[in-house]
């Protein structure tokens, strides 16, 4: 056993790589079950998202295209959820597993054709000077621009639920759907939006996986990335904040008992491998013990009676 | 001030299978209070609901202030200077007040100018209000208060209010009301639906009475017995409930020292209760909703266990035993919400009827359901209290409010209880309806029974019961004799006004 070959500059740069999918697809679905909605589905958007962004980044040479079909494609699917649960009012648990199993199918058979090749690189950042600088250059100037677009995404989230209208009315639908629509809001419009954001952005965070983290196509490769972010937007009490610690918690965890089993560490393989899921989990059981709560309408079906 | 603010004409709206309105006209003057009156179903919701733009009528024409008035949505409305202020409050619990108030409004000022003009209005109305607080943690009282300022930071030319008084003390309808004609003063005018004929005698200036659809009469409230104008609502007389004189039992239950955790995040712990009913008495016990009424239904109908020697039901300690048990012995129970604690909403009539009244009716043969005696039961409860429905095949949930309710009380009064606990038995029930429900707990003490009768309805609870206590933070009051209480002595049993003794200078 070596502990001094795990370098924690290496460490802490890809702790930022390793928690951007869940990261992006976890604040998505927040925004989706703060307005009241249970997509279960995030999974199959992920890798739904994940094999679009592949194909077009293969085909176009441009990441940045990539990124823009994974969004659409993840957007494109939730739709398909937002069909059956908002107008057939269908129960949101069963669509949204149902999106899951065709999210995974789907990919595999769009992705048939592009086993085995490599995408186009996603430039990372080079700043001259603070890119250079020992320590925090690699660790906080060195990456793709997704990771950064993932924390600004999470600030402007947070931000616009604490502080504009927009937001307040969200929380308005999710926290009484029949209250909000006797004030006159438009309970559906507002709940399609926000499947639709949820979708792009666990798109988003599925392209990741396929265009940075691994990077190539395998049926599959999302590999439970989808059912994380579902676990850490609850464990979060759906605080945006709470979701970046626990994205980087996981992200974190994951990297380090990588680390430590090359570096040989006596224990067994699995109990490392497990050790993320527990330690994330753990420690977010023990944050949510205060009195936050689920949005009150969330899973709940709205038909607009009268 | 005895402009025409708001004329209804020919206003017609029909659902399949019914009419909901059938060409309603009246007017409504600018400073006046005007009653809508009417029977369950009778069509006061829908009427409300056109006007304030959250249903569109199918013909018929409304004029505000002389101009065509056909507001497409609620903002429309509000933009007019209509505001409505629920039946079931329109509130979210898990944001502030401030929030609240801001989702109502069209273009709200930025928070902290909301929270000072929330501040100065609340003051000018005397209705004390924090505007940083979370409405979950409010009382009903409060949370109305929300509601009210709410509309009033809105300039309102018509202020609409459905049931406002239903959920609080007598103190508090006296504020309320104070308010209220300082808003007509100076010239809002108020469409005031309620079931408390007496209160529209005091406070209203008109009234329209609507009957399955149609305005059948018109009258002038404060010059009308509320007997008189419960006939025009019904369309025919009935009988108020007449109390025999009974003789009283043994002791059927006997309740010590009885305290409770809560069971829900905004649930009141039940803090050591004492209380004892006899045969043939009926307990009443008031108190404004959410002070601990129903942790102490599920306490004594048994959802929720207890210290063994808590609760005693013929002498027999039954703390410990669940639901089941204790129907088997004769301790009943009707929960107040009707669908889904009284009543699994998508189930039948006959399939409901079986699900509490299986061991005392003997509908069940070695674990196989004896489905022909279960609907003769079910068909027993429905003729025997008038449950309007089609047949009791029909599911829990397409009944009225008020026809669900007799069904769910009927069906527990049918079985011959012991001991009979009933939580809000006429609550949404119309008049009529409700002196039959009220008869028939009567009659049940007649027979030997011991009820008690948890309600917020103090006129309820004065008509029927023989001793009377209130529910305050989850304490109980002395029981005291219900004759001779004077209403400031209940008032105060109830715990006041919350804190809003406030000077209406």
């Amino acid at each position: 056993m070596d502990l001094s070959s795990i370098n924690p500059t290496l460490l802490l740069a890809s702790l930022l790589v390793a928690a951007t999918p869940i990261l992006i697809a976890a604040i998505g679905e927040l925004v989706a079950e703060r307005s009241g909605v249970l997509n279960l589905g995030v999974e199959g958007m992920m890798i739904t998202g994940a094999i679009c962004g592949f194909i077009i980044a293969v085909e176009t040479g441009s990441p940045l295209l990539g990124f823009i079909a994974a969004a659409i494609g993840g957007a494109l699917l939730s739709m398909l959820f937002a069909l059956l649960t908002l107008f057939a009012l269908a129960n949101q648990v069963a669509s949204g597993l149902a999106l899951t199993l065709f999210g995974l199918g789907v990919s595999a058979l769009m992705g048939q054709g592009y086993v085995g090749i490599k995408p186009p690189p996603t430039p990372k950042l080079d700043i001259p000077l603070l890119s250079d600088l020992p320590f925090f250059g690699p660790v906080l100037f060195s990456h793709d621009l997704m990771v950064y677009f993932g924390i600004a995404l999470v600030a402007a989230v947070w931000a616009m639920l604490k502080y504009t209208r927009a937001g307040l009315i969200l929380r308005a639908v999710g926290e009484n759907h029949d209250a909000a629509h006797a004030l006159g809001y438009k309970v559906v419009r507002v709940r399609l939006m926000a499947i639709g954001f949820g979708g792009a952005c666990a798109g988003l965070g599925g392209a990741y996986i396929s265009l940075v983290r691994v990077p190539q196509w395998t049926e599959g490769m999302t590999a439970g990335a989808g059912w994380i972010a579902l676990a850490l937007v609850v464990f979060a009490s759906w605080k945006a904040g709470r979701v970046l610690l626990g994205a980087w918690l996981f992200g974190g965890i994951t990297v380090l008992q990588l680390n430590l089993q090359a570096a040989g560490v006596a224990i067994p393989v699995e109990y490392l491998s497990m050790s993320p899921y527990l330690i994330t989990i753990l420690v977010l059981v023990i944050m949510s013990s205060d009195r936050s709560r689920a949005p009150a309408s969330l899973g709940r079906i709205f038909h607009a009676s009268g | 001030m005895t402009d025409t603010l708001l004329t209804i004409s020919g206003l017609t709206k029909a659902y399949p299978g019914v009419v909901a309105n059938d060409t309603v006209s009246f007017e409504i003057k600018e400073g006046e209070v005007h009653a809508l009156l009417g029977e369950n179903g009778a069509g006061k919701s829908t009427l409300v609901k056109m006007i304030y733009g959250l249903v569109k009528p199918d013909s018929g024409t409304m004029t505000l202030r002389g101009e065509v008035f056909a507001p497409p949505e609620p903002r429309a409305a509000r933009a007019t200077g209509v505001a409505m202020v629920f039946q079931h409050f329109s509130l979210f619990d898990a944001l502030n007040v401030a929030e609240n108030i801001a989702l109502g409004m069209e273009n709200p000022p930025p928070m902290g100018d909301l929270a000072s003009r929330i501040r100065e209005v609340s003051e000018n109305y005397g209705l004390p209000l924090d505007p940083f607080r979370t409405v979950g943690d409010l009382s009903a009282g409060e949370r109305q208060r929300v509601e009210i300022i709410r509309c009033l930071l809105q300039d309102p030319k018509l202020l609409i209010m459905d049931e406002p008084t239903s959920v609080l003390t007598p103190q508090e309808v006296e504020i309320l009301f104070q308010t209220l004609r300082k808003l007509t003063s100076e010239g809002v005018a108020i469409l005031y639906i309620s079931h408390k004929l007496e209160e529209i005698r005091t406070l209203c200036d008109h009234a329209t009475i609507l009957r399955l659809g149609k305005n059948v009469s018109t009258c002038i409230p404060a010059e009308t017995s509320a007997r008189d104008m419960a006939e025009l609502m019904v369309g025919s007389a009935f009988a108020s409930p007449a109390r025999a004189d009974r003789e009283l039992g043994e002791i059927a239950l006997d309740i010590s020292g009885l305290s409770v955790a809560s069971t829900g995040a905004f649930g009141t712990p039940l803090r050591n209760i004492h209380l004892t009913v006899q045969e043939g008495e009926i307990l009443g016990i008031g108190g404004v909703a959410g002070n601990g009424q129903d942790e102490l239904l599920t306490a004594l109908s048994g959802e929720v266990t207890t210290d063994h020697d808590a609760v005693k039901f013929m002498g027999q300690p039954v703390g410990r035993l669940g639901p089941t048990a204790r129907r088997e012995m004769g301790l009943l129970t009707a929960p107040e919400e009707r669908l889904g604690h009284a009543a699994a909403p998508d189930m039948s009539l006959i399939e409901n009827a079986l699900l509490t009244a299986a061991q005392r009716e003997n509908l069940m043969h070695r674990g196989f359901l004896k489905w022909a005696d279960t609907r003769s039961f079910a068909n027993r409860v429905i003729e025997a209290f008038d449950v309007r429905t089609p047949g009791p095949e029909n599911a829990a949930r397409s009944l009225s409010g008020g026809n669900l309710q007799k069904f769910v009380i009927g069906r527990e009064v049918l079985q011959n209880p012991k001991v009979l606990v009933v939580n809000q038995p006429t609550w949404g029930v119309d008049a009529a309806a409700a002196a039959s429900i009220r008869q028939s707990l009567l009659d049940l003490a007649a027979g030997g029974t011991a009820v008690i009768c948890i309600s917020q309805d103090l006129d309820e609870l004065m008509e029927i019961s023989d001793r009377f206590g209130a529910l305050n933070e989850g304490r109980l009051s002395d029981i005291r004799p219900a004759q001779g209480l004077t209403v400031d002595e209940i008032g105060l049993m109830m715990g006041g006004a919350h804190g809003m003794e406030v000077a209406h200078g």
